[in-house]
């Protein structure tokens, strides 16, 4: 198994037609994931990269049983394409689009509340469950199947974990990531709930980074809930106080943003932390073996 | 204060809390965030455009002006120096002054200086422009702002009657003096949340509407304008009873700034950090500069800090923080390598890219124009992988430019760690 996407999911991509749509579908549906619609408003009836194409997801989902959605919509339009999407009933939604605003985010998560739709990102590389769906733009080829879920708010420092746990012959369940902004429309205590969840899954790696208080969330989920091991690295630690590290959610102000502050935290709750970013996927490997 | 500090003053409480908690976070630093900041004197302006009572008074960029405004006004006055960082009151940014000469004088002994507060660095900020007010004699001093909670997603406001300070400095003081709503954008800031919030700060008769509707107005202006934070402090109760808007800051969401024109032109290059400033005309939204003499250039944010530690933890220090983000055209490299040269701090560099959404072919392609361009005076580590990195490295080892390839990023901080040891000596 694995969690969020896998080989029963039809793909959905809202923007295929654009420059990043494209070449990214290209490459999902290389991968193998199922890819049964597009949507572009005036594009409807159409064919893209042998996909049929309509112009509203309520009308794709109708005609092609599509489950799950991503989403590369430039940021002033893409609130409204979460909410389209949420309001046509589709479980999951990938946001891929980075820079929405704020306030956009704040009405799409009050409008999320109570409804079925789970939103990962914005701001984030998507989902994969090696050998079966990529939802993503993650290198597809750097993955292997395997039972360590990984939890990320970085896009390319997940592909480094994913690739230091592929040549260790560590494979992963699922790797998502959750996205660098201040508003993620999933959390590391959303996921770490689905991974405890997965029979599949026997660990997780946690790659968490300055700002917010997400990581204590997470601590705080971990030591409570979590049966299986967590392995943790926290990005930030050389950041200077006070800048806003190319994420939105990324800078350190008050104390509990500081990376020693979340590692502090993450391990008092038993999580076993990677001593530096290139020894994440030998401290995985470690723990697994001895558990 | 910042809106993250705010944040975590925020989050030392649960929600069904009215006080902040028992244990409040201090702050680690007190500096700004990178939010596109406005002038006092600018912020007040929209105040008042939203209808939110503010002293009289006006901007002046000389003495001569400086003295002209205050004799408008008449009587006493406050000069209060311009620049994008509080404390300006403790490090001598804030002067009173008796007549227009008075005045006069004050202005000339700020303007063209350079004011040095806890929020700066030792090199302090420039002061070009002063505000000229009334100056007044407050009966109370409150405090109240807004800014987006990240445990309730929604927008928060607190409110205390303790203003005047920094409000993390009344969470640990005397945390049960702060009081706050959480607005549900869905109906909007309501009276009766208004009037908790003025009967929070006891506020009594008419002043409890009159607050309610200047939170009102401010709730306005905060959504309006994609704010990241708006901050009255002080809020004064003047002499005759009546609320004044002492200081505001006002932060925008720099997200949201493409449907902000009249917002983006407020922007003071001259209070910003000049290599910042010039990234972010070359496109480079997300440089900061630091002190070390590695230059780095990387794809996302997450990689860049973990980049950035790795240098460290080799015994290196990086010369800045660069997430060249998501770019499919080769510009963006080669201005990089002109921030690069731009910084005369740089020893060595470290590209190191791993492809997801950028292309390595395309940031092979950046980097030989670059080579073509500029004159690249420091040795360059280059470590490539991800999307289309096969022809990325094809790209770089054809175009025979001098480079060092690192076959992993551990690899790569090792050898610019040893190659930047190199060219210091």
């Amino acid at each position: 198994m694995s969690i969020l996407v896998d080989k029963n999911t039809r793909l959905l991509v809202q923007g295929i037609t654009g420059s990043e749509g494209s070449f990214h579908t290209q490459r999902c549906i290389e991968y193998g994931t199922r890819v049964v619609a597009g949507v572009t408003p005036g594009k409807g009836g159409t064919q893209h990269l042998g996909v049929p194409v309509f112009n509203t997801i309520e009308k794709a989902m109708a005609e092609t049983g599509a489950n799950a959605s991503i989403m590369f919509v430039p940021p002033p339009f893409a609130a409204d394409g979460i909410l389209e999407a949420t309001e046509a009933g589709i479980p999951l939604v990938v946001c891929i689009t980075e820079g929405i605003p704020v306030l956009d985010m704040v009405k799409v998560h009050r409008y999320l509340e109570g409804k079925a739709t789970r939103l990962i990102g914005p701001n984030c590389p998507g989902v994969i469950s090696p050998g079966k769906c990529k939802a993503g733009i993650m290198v597809g080829e750097i993955h292997r199947p395997g039972s360590v879920g990984v939890i990320s708010r970085s896009g390319t420092l997940t592909y480094e974990v994913v690739s230091q746990l592929t040549s260790l012959k560590v494979g992963q369940s699922t790797c998502v990531g959750i996205g660098g902004d201040a508003l993620p429309g999933s959390t590391f205590v959303d996921i770490l709930r689905l991974f405890q969840a997965d029979p599949d899954t026997q660990a997780v790696v946690l790659i968490g980074e300055i700002g917010g208080t997400m990581e204590q969330e997470a601590a705080e989920f971990i030591g409570q809930t979590m049966t299986k091991p967590v392995v943790a690295f926290v990005a930030g630690s050389t950041a200077p106080p006070g800048k806003r590290m190319g994420h939105a959610g990324a800078i350190i102000t008050g104390s509990a943003g500081k990376a020693s502050e979340k590692i502090k935290a993450l391990s008092r709750a038993g999580a076993i932390i990677a001593p530096t970013p290139a020894e994440i996927g030998v401290t995985a490997k470690k723990v697994l073996q001895s558990s | 204060m910042t809106e993250r500090l705010m944040v975590a003053v925020l989050k030392t409480a649960p929600r069904q809390c009215r006080g902040v908690g028992s244990n409040p976070t201090p702050s680690a630093s007190k500096r700004e965030g990178e939010n596109l900041k406005i002038h006092e004197y600018q912020a007040k302006a929209l105040l008042a455009q939203y209808g939110i009572p503010i002293p009289k008074g006006r901007m002046a960029s000389s003495p001569a002006e400086a003295g002209e405004i205050a004799g408008e006004i008449g009587g006493k006055v406050v000069v209060k120096a311009q620049v994008y960082a509080g404390g300006r009151g403790k490090a001598g940014g804030i002067k009173t002054a008796g007549d227009p000469e008075e005045a006069e004088k004050a202005t000339g002994q700020l303007i063209g200086t350079r004011l040095v507060t806890h929020q700066t660095g030792a090199e302090g900020v420039p002061i070009s422009k002063v505000l000229v007010e009334e100056a007044g004699d407050p009966a109370r001093e409150l405090y109240v702002s807004i800014l987006v909670d990240g445990a309730s997603r929604l927008p928060v406001m607190m409110a205390s009657e303790a203003g005047g300070m920094e409000i993390e400095e009344v969470a640990q003081s005397s945390p049960e003096k702060i009081f706050k709503v959480y607005i549900d954008t869905a109906v909007g800031f309501q009276p009766f949340q208004g009037r908790k919030l003025a009967y929070g700060m006891n506020l009594t008769g008419g002043q409890i509407n009159e607050a309610a509707r200047l939170m009102a107005n401010l709730y306005r202006l905060f959504m309006d304008k994609d704010c990241s934070l708006v901050e009255i402090n002080p809020l004064v109760v003047t002499a005759n009873g009546t609320l004044l808007a002492l200081d505001a800051k006002l932060n925008f969401d720099d997200n949201a700034l493409y449907r902000h024109k009249e917002i983006q032109e407020l922007r003071d290059r001259e209070q910003e950090e000049p290599l910042e400033i010039q990234a972010r005309d070359w496109g480079i939204n997300n440089y900061v500069k630091m002190d070390g003499d590695i230059g780095c250039m990387v794809n996302g944010a997450g990689l860049a800090m973990a980049v950035n530690d790795l240098i460290q933890h080799c015994g290196g220090r990086a010369a800045n923080f660069l997430d060249i983000g998501t770019l499919n055209n080769t510009d963006r490299v080669v201005n990089s390598f002109r921030m690069f040269a731009a910084d005369p701090g740089v020893k060595a560099v470290l590209v190191n890219i791993f492809g997801g959404m950028a292309r390595a072919d395309v940031i092979a392609r950046g980097i030989v124009e670059a080579y073509q361009r500029i004159n690249v005076r420091f040795p360059v580590v280059i470590r490539l992988a991800g999307t289309n990195v096969e022809e990325g490295r094809r790209i770089l080892v054809e175009s025979r430019i001098d480079y060092i390839p690192a076959k992993d990023f551990y690899d790569g901080a090792r050898k610019v760690v040893e190659a930047a040891k190199g060219a210091s000596k």
